[in-house]
């Protein structure tokens, strides 16, 4: 059936299959122009209304959501409006181009224009070489912000990770596993904003608010201003904060990796009369070096783009300057294009070797 | 065999006192920002939220007038004990196991008599949250002991901005990158897998690397400052994980479920939607969770696209972190502000919990 309609097509001329198929084109034009007109409308309508708050955000969750979903839904109706052949060759463009249009729109071009802006001048207006990259690496603060960042992902990384496996151990053996990994992990889902007007409850310099102060005077000390005045040690308890809220994602892990160790396993160690101790360093410790590996990349990448809890806290002053930080102040509130695009490239090559043992464990992965 | 029954005995003890002294230490933040959130706004200021924990403490017995043409130079006698006026404001100790507190100013006041006793603070009220939510006035007593009314925070309308910024961004991300998925688990075109590998490189870029050129682009385009804007952006930064997440998920889905389906003559996008989808659910919450709390929870990105200045699209981490900046003092304002932006994020975490972790299992880093 479909063999003689693909003869019959060939029979006839382009101009012919135009002429008799107008209104299908017509139609098949028309649709994407009206539905492209009712998104634009409904984008004029919520950047320019003064309508009450509540029904703006109901219209903007209905035209995003929607919006999308009709895009797909149009697109995919003209395709099917098409020859066979032309269908199977465009359809995985329909799939699977937005997405990549997306990511080279938001992270793969932005990689090679920020490394551009990076070259030049504050205004982008000359070329600079590579001046920023010098600045970036002997300017005193930013030096103060790599001492920083190294602090922060040795000592949180380590304590994130060996806090969450200790939990993890101590949970698995533990009468109340399940209420003890909720309250370890509830930190997850709290914003870094919020974790750094909780923690304001802890180090206040006032003893009648910060718990820390009040101990300390308890005790007949001073109080202090800690996350301000007592440095470089504020730092650490700046990390404190980030250890609390990670340790979850971490013990979560840990968790279910020792889960997957096989009784066996631990049941032929303890026949040969292995210590506790010994079957966690022998047995467990590089059973689950995988899992080990992703929970310290993972922690290690969130140390290094430190943001919110410095900007809240402290705002980068009193010695506690962290990369982060250092490029948000230098592209949004110095408007110097150039220098903060040479701090962003910095914190992009820091990530590569990560990026490259990803890639290497895919291309281990046969089924691609 | 008696000693080691034991031995297990001291071990269980020990693990799990250990690991309760870690949890109350874990809890102990986010419990003082709740009770904070519920006392008083003066009883915030002149006592730490612990003290509603029982506790011995000085407990006001009695109430006595300020003597007469009291003066700040001299010593002042109050039933025989005798003080400045400023060892008075701070509390003189009796000797018999009371204390004077001079509240109020030197002709204005009144003297507090407290007697040390078992006590706990249990002065509740939720009057923080209406003054936060639909930014009700409140009165604050002054130094000098007149009173002003001060108007409160409205975060109603940060909270309502933080909804319709997270939502569409969570959904879009999901439909694009599942609609990416299958399209790469399931369909056969020139460069599927060096485009994957692209998914896989970006996974872990930073997105500060985008932020500079995308402003940019947002402002040619006029769109700095719109919902569009901040949807697409969470949507590029979220898309690597996103894709890479379902397509694991996806590429798993039996094939001879499609073939079927293909020989009854459905097309790609009927399969999509009518199978794959509905099979998909796991995965797609699991991604949906972490992806909320990303967003809603964002701090950078909110501030560079939405903007620091302009009020009315402001989400509830902008509106806190200029809180803290513009009332630190304010207490009981902050408190309740901080966790009626943890509650959205609770609800969800604890409700979803299980697909929570699954995801995280499944998961990567996100850039």
């Amino acid at each position: 059936m479909q063999q003689t309609d693909i003869q019959e097509k060939r029979r006839t001329t382009p101009l012919e299959w135009v002429a008799a198929n107008i209104g299908r084109i017509l139609i098949s034009v028309l649709v994407p122009v009206v539905t492209f007109l009712g998104l634009r409308a409904g984008f004029l309508f919520l950047r320019d209304s003064d309508a009450p708050q509540l029904i703006i955000a109901i219209v903007a969750i209905i035209w995003g959501v929607g919006g999308v979903a009709a895009l797909y839904w149009v697109f995919n109706w003209v395709l099917e409006l098409l020859p066979d052949e032309w269908k199977a060759q465009l359809q995985p463009f329909l799939f699977v181009g937005p997405a990549m249009a997306i990511l080279t729109w938001y992270l793969a071009l932005p990689t090679v224009r920020t490394f551009w802006l990076s070259l030049r001048s504050a205004d982008s207006s000359q070329f600079v070489g590579f001046q920023n990259y010098i600045a970036t690496f002997t300017q005193r603060i930013m030096l103060e912000a790599y001492r920083n960042n190294a602090l922060w992902m040795i000592v949180g990384t380590s304590f994130t990770v060996s806090l969450g496996l200790l939990i993890a151990v101590l949970a698995d053996r533990s009468n109340f596993e399940n209420v003890a990994k909720a309250v370890i992990f509830l930190p997850m889902a709290i914003s870094m904003v919020g974790a750094g007007v909780i923690w304001r409850f802890v180090y206040d310099v006032d003893p009648h608010i910060g718990l820390l102060n009040a101990i300390v005077t308890a005790l007949g000390g001073e109080p202090q201003a800690w996350i301000t005045l007592v440095q470089p040690w504020n730092n650490l308890l700046l990390t404190v904060i980030v250890i609390w809220l990670q340790t979850g994602y971490a013990m979560v892990l840990f968790s279910a990796a020792i889960k997957g160790v096989p009784d066996d396993l631990l049941e032929a160690a303890r026949v040969d009369g292995a210590t506790e101790t010994q079957t966690f360093f022998r047995i467990i410790i590089p059973y689950i070096q995988g899992t080990i590996i992703t929970v310290t990349t993972t922690v290690v990448i969130f140390t290094l783009k430190i943001f919110d809890v410095v900007m809240v806290t402290t705002g980068g002053q009193f010695g506690t300057e962290v990369i982060g930080v250092r490029f948000y102040r230098e592209f949004f509130n110095n408007q110097n294009f150039g220098y903060g695009s040479a701090i962003a490239i910095v914190l992009l090559i820091a990530v590569i070797p990560v990026m490259i043992y990803n890639l290497i464990q895919f291309s281990k992965q046969e089924v691609f | 065999m008696q000693s080691k029954k034991q031995q297990k005995l001291v071990g269980q003890l020990l693990v799990n006192g250990i690991l309760l002294l870690i949890c109350i230490a874990w809890t102990v933040p986010t419990l003082g920002l709740l009770v904070s959130s519920i006392r008083d706004r003066e009883d915030i200021q002149s006592s730490g939220w612990w003290t509603i924990i029982p506790h011995r403490g000085w407990v006001q017995v009695s109430e006595l007038p300020i003597p007469e043409n009291a003066s700040v130079d001299s010593e002042i006698t109050i039933e025989g004990v005798t003080a400045t006026y400023d060892e008075f404001r701070a509390g003189v100790d009796t000797g018999d196991g009371r204390q004077f507190v001079w509240i109020g100013n030197l002709r204005n006041g009144h003297i507090q008599v407290k007697d040390r006793q078992w006590t706990a603070g249990s002065n509740f009220t939720l009057e923080n949250y209406g003054q936060v939510l639909v930014g009700k006035e409140y009165t604050i007593r002054n130094a000098d002991g007149s009173t002003s009314t001060v108007q409160g925070d409205d975060l109603s309308a940060s909270f309502l901005n933080s909804l319709t910024v997270t939502v569409p961004a969570t959904v879009i991300p999901i439909l694009i990158a599942a609609f990416a998925a299958y399209g790469f688990a399931w369909m056969k075109f020139p460069g599927r897998r060096i485009l994957f590998i692209i998914v896989v490189a970006l996974l872990v870029v930073p997105l500060q690397i985008a932020l500079i050129p995308i402003l940019r682009d947002y402002v040619k385009l006029n769109l700095n400052g719109t919902f569009l804007a901040i949807w697409l952006a969470h949507t590029g930064f979220g898309l690597p994980l996103a894709t890479y997440l379902l397509y694991n998920y996806i590429s798993t889905i039996p094939r001879d479920i499609l073939e079927s389906a293909f020989i009854d003559g459905a097309s790609h996008f009927t399969i999509f939607t009518r199978l794959i989808l509905p099979l998909s659910v796991p995965a797609l919450a699991s991604f949906a969770i972490f992806q909320f709390l990303w967003v809603w929870n964002d701090y950078l990105v909110a501030l560079i696209f939405l903007g620091v200045t302009s009020g009315n699209v402001q989400v509830l981490t902008q509106r806190i972190a200029g809180m803290v900046g513009s009332r630190g003092a304010d207490w009981h304002l902050l408190t309740a502000a901080a966790f009626i932006s943890m509650v959205v994020p609770l609800v969800v975490f604890f409700s979803l919990q299980r697909y929570f972790v699954r995801g995280l299992m499944a998961g990567s880093v996100k850039g």
